[in-house]
């Protein structure tokens, strides 16, 4: 069974139909892509599947239970976890301590326990540590704990993005341009960090422009354009597909592309 | 492990606990000294306010400082907490009247108070609760306007008599009852005539210590909130709204925590108020209140405890100081007591230049918290503001498209 299941999705604000009909799945172990020119409705379709948008119509279910309608910090329960395409990082606190918000729905101790550090508070907050500390390591910013994240340069950034989802223990990442603003050296670095958190048994879902990250990736690509799913196949079954060319290139493209 | 940013060297670390030590030894005995002068016992009275202040200051910057939620009517939930002290007092002390054994009775008499705390605490919380669970929706300035009007709603109950409970504009008697353990304080009179010294332990002396306990106890609470998982919750939640609940933190309960927990605190500086002062009334519960006691966490420095410590002491401190230095026989002979009397009138204007000009030259507060300070640097300031607010609008059905498609 897939892990995401979105049937005829319609996400409208107003006139506008940002996602129009869009059907798609992801299986359990698979690293998909979503992409398509600016506009497209990538980002909404984020935003739906994480609880920021309802859909207007349509279905939307993750692991069997329907994402629609359910608040983002439930559907991050359910085991969604996503980045955000202009970093949104909690800035003034530590690297250390935006992981460990991460750790907030895999501990439950309560501001009773908290003002009498009872054991048991005393042993999830060490635990807490110990799992952020983990997650920072994986992503290569152990070393960095105690610095203030808006003092992380732009690369550091996004990875501890990434740590701070991971942290919440998720089955499906979703990543909104990760590799945006890096160089070829950084995104090379990207590129194997996601092939580990797939190895490490998480699902990835990412919107990206850099085609190489996405070429080098995806197992599966979906393409919107204009809020509807225009193609969707292997990496390199969407490099040839006419309608993709259109989309990216405009329509004299295509004759173009003919000819040559 | 520490996870703070700041290194703290080993001699500075020294440094710190000798003027703990220091301020321990002066908020311990500094009111005797003052209590034995006559001329000057009037200052225990004065502290014995500033410390309510210093409470209902440490209380709302777990709302303001913490949460990140501008309320403008805390004074609410101390009006509820000194009511419930009269109101339930009163009841308390009528039931235990019942008892025949007289030392039991007495004893249990004058620990109406003490029953109160935990009871008014608790009322104040739910208040808290009551009030939180539909307003706690709105953002930013809007909640800061229905807090404000709660505020009031609280100040007009009282003053029209809500359901026969309140008296009115006339005010309520707090239980006549000796406060515990005051009549055996009393029996050790310190007397040093030579210098004029005559101590007696004072119902003022008294309540002062009662609210530097509670000071105390806030604070070691207030500490262990802000380091915990709801601690960081609101840390993350007042810097970014939508990242906090993406990762899975729950606005609303972290909110409400928030307001439930400040409010607590209201209530307790409102039963020790209504004891101390042996009567209340609406008047003392005005809009100005909560406006002096959010001043008090912003000019201290949100989010930081000794901060907003400083702030309270100073902002109820001032005036009263003002007041007691001009209109003291110390002074009677310099001033005469109309000129005196005018310039404690004045009190409010110049502490109200020096709020202008604190909020001009330093915004962070007089001791800010060191990540409050972080925040409040004008080169961090981000579009998100701008991002949250489109987001906000289309998740309540506005109509927006140009955003995030």
């Amino acid at each position: 069974m897939a892990l995401v299941e979105a049937t005829n999705t319609t996400m409208q604000f107003g006139g506008l139909k940002a996602v129009n009909d869009v059907s798609m799945h992801i299986d359990e172990g698979e690293i998909v892509a979503l992409i398509g020119p600016n506009g497209a409705g990538k980002t909404t379709f984020f935003n739906m599947l994480t609880g920021i948008y309802k859909p207007t119509s349509g279905t939307l279910t993750f692991d069997g239970g329907s994402v629609s309608g359910k608040k983002p910090n439930q559907i991050c329960r359910m085991g969604i976890a996503r980045t955000f395409q202009n970093i949104r990082l909690f800035s003034n606190m530590t690297t250390l301590e935006n992981a460990m918000v991460g750790r907030h729905t895999r501990s439950k101790a309560g501001p009773w326990q908290a003002v009498l550090r009872t054991p048991n508070f005393k042993r999830e907050e060490a635990a807490t540590v110990a799992e952020a500390l983990k997650r920072l390591q994986f992503v290569g910013l152990a070393d960095k704990a105690n610095e203030l994240a808006k003092n992380l340069p732009y690369g550091a950034q996004r990875r501890l993005e990434i740590a701070r989802a991971l942290a919440t223990e998720p089955k499906l990442l979703l990543l909104d341009e990760p590799a945006a603003g890096m160089n070829p050296q950084e995104s090379a670095d990207l590129t194997r960090l996601i092939g580990r958190i797939r190895t490490s048994g998480v699902t990835v879902l990412l919107i990206e422009h850099d085609m190489k990250v996405v070429m080098d990736i995806a197992d599966r690509i979906y393409v919107l354009d204009f809020g509807e799913l225009i193609a969707e196949g292997k990496p390199e079954e969407i490099q040839k597909d006419p309608k993709v060319i259109v989309a990216y290139l405009g329509m004299g493209a295509e004759a173009m592309l003919a000819k040559a | 492990m520490d996870i703070r940013t700041n290194v703290q060297s080993g001699s500075w670390l020294k440094g710190k606990i000798a003027l703990a030590v220091l301020l321990g030894v002066l908020v311990v005995f500094a009111p005797v000294l003052l209590q034995g002068f006559q001329t000057m016992s009037f200052f225990v009275r004065v502290l014995g306010i500033i410390g309510i202040y210093v409470l209902l200051a440490l209380g709302l910057n777990i709302v303001v400082g913490y949460a990140g939620l501008l309320d403008l009517g805390y004074v609410a939930f101390y009006a509820m907490g000194a009511y419930a002290a009269v109101i339930l007092g009163e009841k308390f002390v009528a039931a235990m009247q019942t008892i025949s054994n007289v030392g039991l009775r007495d004893f249990l008499v004058s620990s109406q108070f003490l029953v109160m705390l935990p009871v008014a605490a608790i009322i104040a919380a739910l208040t808290g609760l009551a009030l939180g669970t539909p307003v706690l929706r709105l953002r930013g300035d809007y909640l800061a306007i229905v807090t404000l009007g709660f505020g009031e709603i609280i100040r007009i109950l009282a003053t029209n008599d809500f359901l026969g409970l309140t008296k009115g504009a006339y005010g309520m008697m707090a239980p006549i009852a000796q406060p515990l353990g005051l009549a055996q304080l009393q029996l050790v009179p310190i007397a040093i005539p030579a210098i004029g010294f005559n101590f007696i332990f004072s119902v003022n002396l008294y309540w002062y210590y009662i609210v530097v306990l509670l000071i105390v106890l806030a604070v070691f609470v207030v500490r262990r909130l802000d380091n915990s998982r709801l601690g960081r919750a609101w840390v993350a939640m007042r810097e970014d709204e939508v990242a906090a609940s993406s990762v899975g933190v729950n606005i609303m309960t972290s909110k409400l925590w928030a307001f439930a927990l400040g409010a607590l605190w209201g209530g307790l500086a409102g039963v020790v108020f209504a004891n101390a002062q042996g009567f209340v009334s609406p008047e003392s519960f005005t809009f100005m209140e909560s406006v002096f006691i959010v001043t008090m966490v912003v000019l201290g420095g949100m989010g930081s405890i000794p901060g907003v410590i400083v702030g309270a002491a100073l902002i109820a401190g001032i005036p009263e100081m003002i007041r007691g230095v001009a209109q003291s026989p110390l002074l009677a002979g310099v001033i005469d007591p109309t000129l005196a009397s005018a310039i404690s009138g004045y009190r409010y204007l110049v502490f109200g230049l020096l709020m202008v000009i604190m909020m001009a030259v330093r915004p962070q507060g007089m001791i800010p918290s060191t990540r409050r300070a972080q925040e409040l640097h004008p080169e961090d300031e981000k579009v998100l503001e701008e991002e949250d607010q489109s987001l906000w609008d289309i998740k309540h059905g506005a109509d927006r498209s140009e955003h995030d498609l």
